[in-house]
């Protein structure tokens, strides 16, 4: 009976699994509950007592503009960065301890959660929503746009991935998290060894969250196809919404994989159906198909873009024009294509015969072609350039020096002989945090820290920048040279305990340490924030130019931060990196002279709207009913979902026009602004 | 409660941990001198996991020849063109084209690949886990059966079987032939051979050889559950003369493994399980496990119920 009205929830068992477990384990997560405790009574406490809710509501949670939306998708993305990395310190801590007669602090149903949680939360609410952010805040400015295509349905994908986020984080309260592995491999993932909530509340999290990616991805290619300034050419365009170009198609391609494999396994779950279960026909080799068909593609629509900032940061800090921006066109496209032809390297050891391995092997080796084309191009935009080692720039040399080795190892897995050795090793999982931080973390750390002044004025403390890039890059070897030594020593990834004869520790501590020596690059990154937040009106952090950097792009062009129209007059370029020339020419963003007279004109704007906070929170709903087998909750939040949507299609009262009046006054103050820095 | 934080921190090895300090900076230092590893594929002891090293090296080796000049550049026209008072390097802000480097740099990339692709696709195929391995000497098949949390071994030819413990002669071809009882495994033995993945209604193949007597650990390599860390056996290669008093040895052990045992006792998940001998199998057992989970609803004889998962995590 009581199961009808709450599903699951009936269940102790289900809802409080840690009532069950050692006292030790139970110390570990009532800590975790007093932090969240503590920290949400903060958060609420301090809205309440400055009267901010109805300033959250206003300005953040309704709004449609792209450059707020970039500062929640951050915001969002450095909490869970800071999770993802509890995380990790918690295994790298483990694996440290747990050599023979120890079994470690962690008891292995922790373990196995903890590393799934690991790799879900950096991949899908860490790297996207950066990536997102820095699509947000850079992209329609780059393009001389008002805002992305479809605005309200960027507030929608923004809160859709926030219903991911609190899904999945729901789980360290009530239920337990998917212990499967980040990508859930049944039939391991399936009813018959995975009982308990944990992979629904996966399953729902990484689909609702990647709902909102395709969302994006489709709303990006539009506003990059549609929404181009006057002039500006695919081939004038910034090299970095190239990339986001190339991204969004992957996106647009291999999403509807991923959501249709994830759809598949919740039948088996919910249906009793046998898609990938070990009886009645089901074929998990289906299962990892299709799982890496989205999931290779997955790592260049990350890489992608961070590819994109490098080039941008090296021609602005070089003082020169990034280095064959053709073929670093063509090269991010032959990327995009071959990204689709190598996702069987991703288990060679499954026995797919000579040949199809040594296709697959092959087809990986050459992405490293152009990958390694546009590292020369970035090396000689350096070369007889001036380059001034700001933060970004320390981030891209970083970059160089892990990314090859990235690479190489990468290329040494695509071999299918040497991956039947390091396949499942912590070789592998060297060399994909390799690439992963080498190339996307440090890429988008970079594109941060550059952006940054666009998005509130001021820049972040340089000093303290660069202290968290030396933490972060000496941590980085420290943690991850060890991991592919003892991946040559045959050390399998997700090892909960090892035998003490393996001589596995040192190696392990040593990474433990590695981590450590991060966690201080985390503590900069958090004291760059707050000193420079502290002194943002201050000399050498404010910046009323809107132009900190001497950029290249348009985004460069209008004030930071913009206002909510991004340029008063329509910008216009005629060639690559027009903002430049005109500066040295001393003509406006519309290749007019920067004195104006001509008047303003009133502009046409999306209104902000409640619409996407609220059919998230119908969506949260049904996600949830649906992992605790409430159904008619579910039911409801379907109703209710689909009724929303219905409710704001039929609503043609979203757009306005700003008075030129009011644009006037805002620019007006704007130019004094500038005027009185002057002086 | 207080005794529960006493218990464990005492059972932190904290000072294990401080004497390790020590040793891991000499261990590292020690270790990319002389490469003495006893473990895993830097230690190769058979015929196809000497061969996956020698790839490994030469694959490292042709790729470090792009990738030390890269670095070097990067770090040096980092400096040379650096912003400072008086830098004599030449500045050129609008030089962004030259046809003739970029040729160069599609080429050299080119021509690396075009020999790592020719190598892989012959190794590739002489490195194929499926493919029998050439030798005089008669072949020894054993049938590996992936559970949770065990390996089981089946010697058809000796109607011999035992639990997480493997003994094989040096000098023959040894065909596994790979299946399971349990989620998708991957069976290795890092210092003979690579890997290959145990799925249930499957049957994988992986040959092996080797020519030292020595035990080598063997396990399973992608993860099955709670019980995964443990599923380790030794692989004992010895003599053939020692081989067969092993068998013998095995022969006389009473037990039998019939599909009653198989799917009563050795299926149920169980952690940290003893090696075990089997004196004598049912014929015909491996065909008759892989093709249960063929069959409609046969394959739900090797589900555990929720239950027996439940009381499983909970204790």
């Amino acid at each position: 009976m009581l199961e009808t009205f709450i599903g699951k929830l009936s269940n102790p068992h289900e809802v409080f699994p840690y009532l069950y477990e050692p006292v030790s384990q139970q110390l570990i997560i009532l800590s975790m509950f007093i932090f969240i405790i503590i920290g949400g009574v903060a958060l609420v406490g301090g809205l309440t007592y400055f009267k901010k809710w109805g300033y959250l509501w206003r300005e953040w949670i309704i709004t449609v503009d792209h450059k707020r939306i970039a500062v929640m998708y951050f915001v969002v993305a450095f909490i869970m960065l800071f999770r993802g990395f509890v995380d990790a310190a918690m295994m790298r801590t483990q694996q440290a301890l747990a050599s023979g007669d120890s079994t470690g602090y962690l008891i292995p149903q922790h373990f196995d959660q903890i590393f799934t949680a690991h790799g879900v939360i950096m991949i899908f609410f860490v790297a996207m929503p950066l990536m997102f952010a820095l699509f947000n805040i850079a992209v329609p400015l780059q393009i001389g746009a008002r805002d992305v295509a479809f605005p309200f349905l960027n507030s929608l994908s923004f809160w859709l991935f926030v219903v991911g986020v609190v899904l999945a984080n729901m789980s360290l309260l009530i239920g337990d998290f998917a212990h499967a592995g980040w990508l859930a491999y049944p039939p391991f993932s399936e009813l018959a060894y995975s009982p308990s909530v944990g992979t629904d509340y996966y399953i729902w999290a990484v689909q609702i969250s990647g709902l909102g990616s395709l969302l994006s991805g489709i709303n990006f290619f539009v506003t990059i196809v549609k929404m181009r300034c006057p002039g500006m050419t695919l081939m004038k365009m910034p090299i970095f919404t190239w990339t986001v170009f190339f991204s969004c198609i992957l996106i647009m391609a291999s999403f509807p994989v991923l959501t249709v494999d994830l759809a598949l396994l919740a039948l088996d779950r919910y249906m009793d159906m046998h898609f990938f279960t070990t009886s009645y026909g089901g074929d998990q080799m289906m299962y990892v198909n299709l799982i890496w068909m989205w999931g290779h593609p997955e790592v260049y629509i990350l890489v992608l873009p961070a590819f994109g900032i490098y080039s941008e940061i090296v021609a602005t800090f070089s003082k020169k024009p990034l280095f064959g921006y053709t073929t670093m066109v063509w090269a991010s496209g032959v990327i995009t294509i071959l990204s689709f032809l190598v996702w069987l390297h991703h288990f060679f050891t499954m026995g797919s015969g000579a040949d199809v391995n040594a296709f697959f092997g092959i087809m990986t080796m050459i992405i490293s072609i152009p990958t390694g084309v546009k590292l020369f191009n970035w090396i000689f935009t350096m070369y007889r350039g001036r380059i001034t080692f700001t933060s970004p720039m320390y981030w891209m040399m970083g970059f160089f020096a892990t990314f090859t080795i990235g690479g190489m190892t990468g290329v040494m897995l695509s071999v299918p002989g040497i991956d039947f050795q390091a396949h499942n090793s912590t070789f592998l999982v060297a060399h994909f945090h390799n690439v992963i931080i080498g190339g996307v973390v440090f890429g988008y750390f970079a594109g941060f820290t550059y952006w940054f002044p666009k998005m509130f004025g001021f820049r972040l403390n340089e000093r303290l920048g660069k202290c968290a890039f030396w933490c972060w890059i000496i941590g980085f070897f420290v943690a991850f040279m060890p991991l592919y030594i003892l991946g040559g020593m045959g050390m399998t990834r997700r090892l909960y305990h090892y035998d003490a004869a393996t001589g596995f520790q040192p190696f392990l501590i040593v990474a433990a340490i590695g981590a450590a020596i991060i966690a201080v690059g985390v503590v900069f990154q958090v004291l760059q924030l707050i000193v420079s937040i502290k002194n943002r009106h201050k000399e050498g952090y404010r910046d009323v130019t809107g132009d900190p950097w001497n950029g290249r792009t348009l985004e460069w062009a209008t004030s930071s931060p913009p206002a909510f129209y991004n340029f008063a007059h329509d910008p216009e370029v005629n060639c690559i990196d027009a903002f430049w020339y005109d500066k040295q020419k001393g003509l406006d963003v519309d290749n007019k002279p920067k004195i104006r007279t001509e008047p303003y004109h009133d502009i046409h704007m999306p209104k902000d709207t409640a619409m996407g906070f609220i059919i998230s929170v119908f969506v949260l709903i049904l996600g949830f009913a649906m992992v605790w087998h409430i159904w008619w909750l579910a039911i409801v939040g379907v109703i209710c979902t689909i009724g929303s949507v219905i409710a704001r299609a039929c609503n043609y009262d979203i757009d306005y026009y700003v008075k030129a009046s009011t644009v006037e006054a805002i620019e007006t103050k704007h130019q004094q602004e500038i005027a009185g820095a002057k002086l | 409660m207080m005794k529960a934080i006493t218990n464990l921190v005492s059972k932190l090895p904290l000072k294990g941990l401080l004497r390790n300090m020590g040793v891991v900076l000499l261990v590292i230092l020690s270790l990319a001198l002389s490469g003495c590893v006893s473990e895993g594929i830097l230690a190769p002891k058979g015929q196809v996991a000497i061969a996956e090293h020698r790839l490994i090296f030469f694959a490292v080796g042709l790729m470090l020849i792009v990738v030390i000049p890269t670095i070097f550049m990067a770090l040096f026209f980092g400096w040379r063109y650096r912003e400072k008072t008086q830098n004599n390097a030449k500045y050129e802000p609008e030089w962004r084209h030259n046809t003739l480097l970029e040729v160069v740099w599609w080429t050299i990339p080119c021509i690396i690949i075009l020999i790592l692709g020719t190598v892989t696709w012959k190794t590739t195929h002489s490195l194929d886990p499926f493919k029998p391995l050439d030798s005089q000497e008669a072949p020894v098949t054993i049938e590996v059966i992936s559970l949770d949390w065990k390996w089981l071994f089946i010697y058809p030819d000796y109607k011999i079987a035992t639990i997480n413990y493997l003994c094989i002669p040096t000098g023959r071809p040894i065909n596994f032939k790979i299946t399971a009882a349990a989620p998708m495994n991957s069976f290795i033995i890092p210092q003979l051979g690579g890997q290959i993945y145990a799925m249930t209604g499957m049957t994988t193949q992986l040959h092996l050889y080797t020519d030292t007597p020595g035990s080598y650990r063997g396990f399973g390599a992608n993860y099955t559950g709670i019980g995964f860390a443990g599923m380790q056996f030794v692989t004992e290669a010895t003599s053939p003369d020692k081989f067969n008093s092993c068998v013998k040895k095995i022969q006389e052990t009473p037990d039998t493994l019939t599909s009653d045992v198989f799917w009563k006792q050795l299926v149920p998940q169980s952690t940290d399980d003893p090696v075990r001998y089997f004196g004598s199998v049912e014929s015909g057992l491996f065909d008759k496990i892989v093709m249960s989970y063929m069959m409609p609803g046969m394959g739900d004889n090797a589900v555990p119920d929720e239950h027996a998962i439940m009381n499983q995590s909970n204790h």
